[in-house]
């Protein structure tokens, strides 16, 4: 029987717990499963929007010196959380880029599981948070370093915009480390908008709503830096502007 | 083109303009002058509205429009420019992209057409030649990792690119080495002694006025003019001090 899971369990401890209780086994049941062959080379890109509200759960096997991203915009206007748990074998690496964005009182979350089991894989992870009204967006990022993985190299990066009093955001890093050479790196950080900024930009003719256009991008652009396709990359972006239309 | 006519302003609740009255007319450059907390910063954000700069009375005529019930960039696109004594970094926002925006609002607000990718590129060229900037400069993240000096030019390369009809330079001359002064004083005269145009230079020292001659020289002190001349008056200024000057 599928374990239901509530906001006491810590992988889930910020999700919407009336979300939560509408779970069905099924969906919980759902993953996805993806396996990259030893080099592979493979990149996903997805918008999280109202065609995919509720829960995705992926699972990524990345065999030896093979590279997986991941690029994803949540902006669903109600409860959405994308789960990835990866496998990362000798040499492999996985990105991902995640931006969070919306209103309401709508949770959006990213909760990613990154297994280095064997030596020098790479994972790098990037993820921006806008949220207004009294919505929340969370990053939970857990990552397990196996007993071997020597020369690990891991980094996580969190940041958050507060457009109104009301809205929140979570970063919740958790290292699991059993290997002794080996680089983990976590930052996180949240913060409001910068009115010297946005007067600036009036301040040169700039209307405020095109002002506060350009410093959300300028803010939400850095989870997709590694991503390489520029069509892609302004596919996501416009998508995640498209939702800051209707904030304050 | 300028009027300002008893302007009381308050930051914070503290009262910081006094009773200001002056009057720019087009073609002239004015100097304002003072020392340190007399109300010239506060005067330029007043102009150029910023929040938290509360206007308690008076009055600002700019060509003929109630310049205080403007928004902060509807003041822009009717032509006003506040060169920031502090020109702030937004990081993740190009220059160039930055600078496109801005035009084009203006000219949207204005009617007038959008310019394209390619015009706006060969203007942002030739005013960021014309203050000895490099093009790659004007391509990184606005005023990120900018010297002092570096900010301070690429002001003057805006300034030039937006083509405004009044500019109110807040310390424009501050932290600019010998040459960039030169430079920089060059720059204002190419780009704003027009006849049509008019300039409000606030300044500590009276060396930029040795490169950009003002018309009219005021003396600010506690938030109101104490006096007014001619040039002569900020070489009086610089040999005998403001307290003996405005006393």
């Amino acid at each position: 029987m599928t374990y239901l899971p509530t906001t006491r369990d810590e992988a889930w401890r910020y999700a919407d717990p009336v979300a939560l209780a509408e779970l069905t086994p099924a969906a919980l049941d759902a993953w996805k499963e993806i396996a990259l062959a030893p080099g592979e080379v493979r990149r996903h890109c997805t918008v999280l929007d109202d065609g995919w509200p509720g829960l995705s759960r992926v699972r990524l096997t990345v065999g030896e010196g093979a590279r997986a991203e991941l690029f994803a915009v949540a902006c669903a206007s109600e409860y959405t959380r994308l789960e990835v748990e990866v496998r990362l074998a000798k040499g492999a690496h996985f990105e991902f880029g995640g931006v969070t964005i919306g209103g309401g009182d709508a949770t959006r979350e990213f909760v990613t599981r990154t297994v280095h089991a064997e030596p020098e894989a790479t994972s790098h992870q990037v993820v921006r948070a806008v949220h207004w009204g009294t919505a929340t967006g969370n990053f939970l990022g857990r990552i397990d370093v196996a007993r071997d993985a020597q020369k690990t190299d891991a980094a996580q990066d969190f940041k958050g915009l507060l457009l109104e009093r009301g809205a929140s955001a979570n970063a919740k890093p958790e290292l699991e480390i059993f290997a002794d050479d080996v680089k983990c790196a976590h930052g996180a950080a949240i913060g409001q908008m910068d009115e010297m900024a946005g007067y600036y930009m009036a301040a040169r003719g700039i209307p405020p709503e095109t002002a506060r256009k350009l410093l959300v991008r300028a803010f939400i652009a850095d989870a997709f830096v590694a991503l390489e396709d520029n069509s892609e990359r302004d596919k996501l972006l416009d998508a995640a502007l498209a939702a800051l239309g209707d904030a304050v | 083109m300028l009027e300002i006519n008893d302007l009381h302003a308050t930051v914070g609740g503290t009262p910081i303009l006094n009773g200001l009255t002056l009057a720019v007319n087009a073609g002239e450059v004015h100097a304002i002058m003072g020392p340190n907390g007399a109300g010239k910063s506060t005067l330029a954000y007043v102009l150029g509205g910023r929040p938290g700069y509360e206007v308690t009375g008076g009055s600002v005529t700019f060509a003929g429009q109630d310049l205080l019930a403007l928004e902060p960039h509807e003041r822009a696109a009717a032509g006003l420019f506040l060169g920031f004594q502090y020109p702030v970094e937004i990081p993740g926002v190009s220059n160039v992209q930055f600078l496109r925006e801005a035009l084009n609002a203006q000219r949207k607000a204005r009617g007038a057409e959008p310019l394209s990718g390619g015009d706006f590129l060969k203007l942002a060229r030739e005013k960021a030649a014309l203050l000895r900037m490099d093009m790659e400069m004007l391509k990184r993240a606005v005023n990120v990792g900018f010297s002092g000096g570096e900010k301070k030019r690429a002001e003057m390369v805006q300034m030039g690119i937006l083509d405004p009809a009044f500019a109110v330079l807040d310390e424009t001359d501050s932290g600019l080495d010998i040459d960039a002064l030169r430079i920089v004083g060059d720059g204002i005269n190419t780009i704003m002694r027009k006849p049509g145009k008019g300039v409000l230079l606030i300044t500590h020292y009276q060396r930029l006025l040795e490169y950009v001659r003002p018309d009219v020289v005021h003396v600010l002190v506690k938030g109101r003019i104490a006096r007014s001349g001619g040039p002569e008056l900020a070489v009086q200024l610089e040999s005998e001090g403001y307290e003996a000057v405005a006393a």
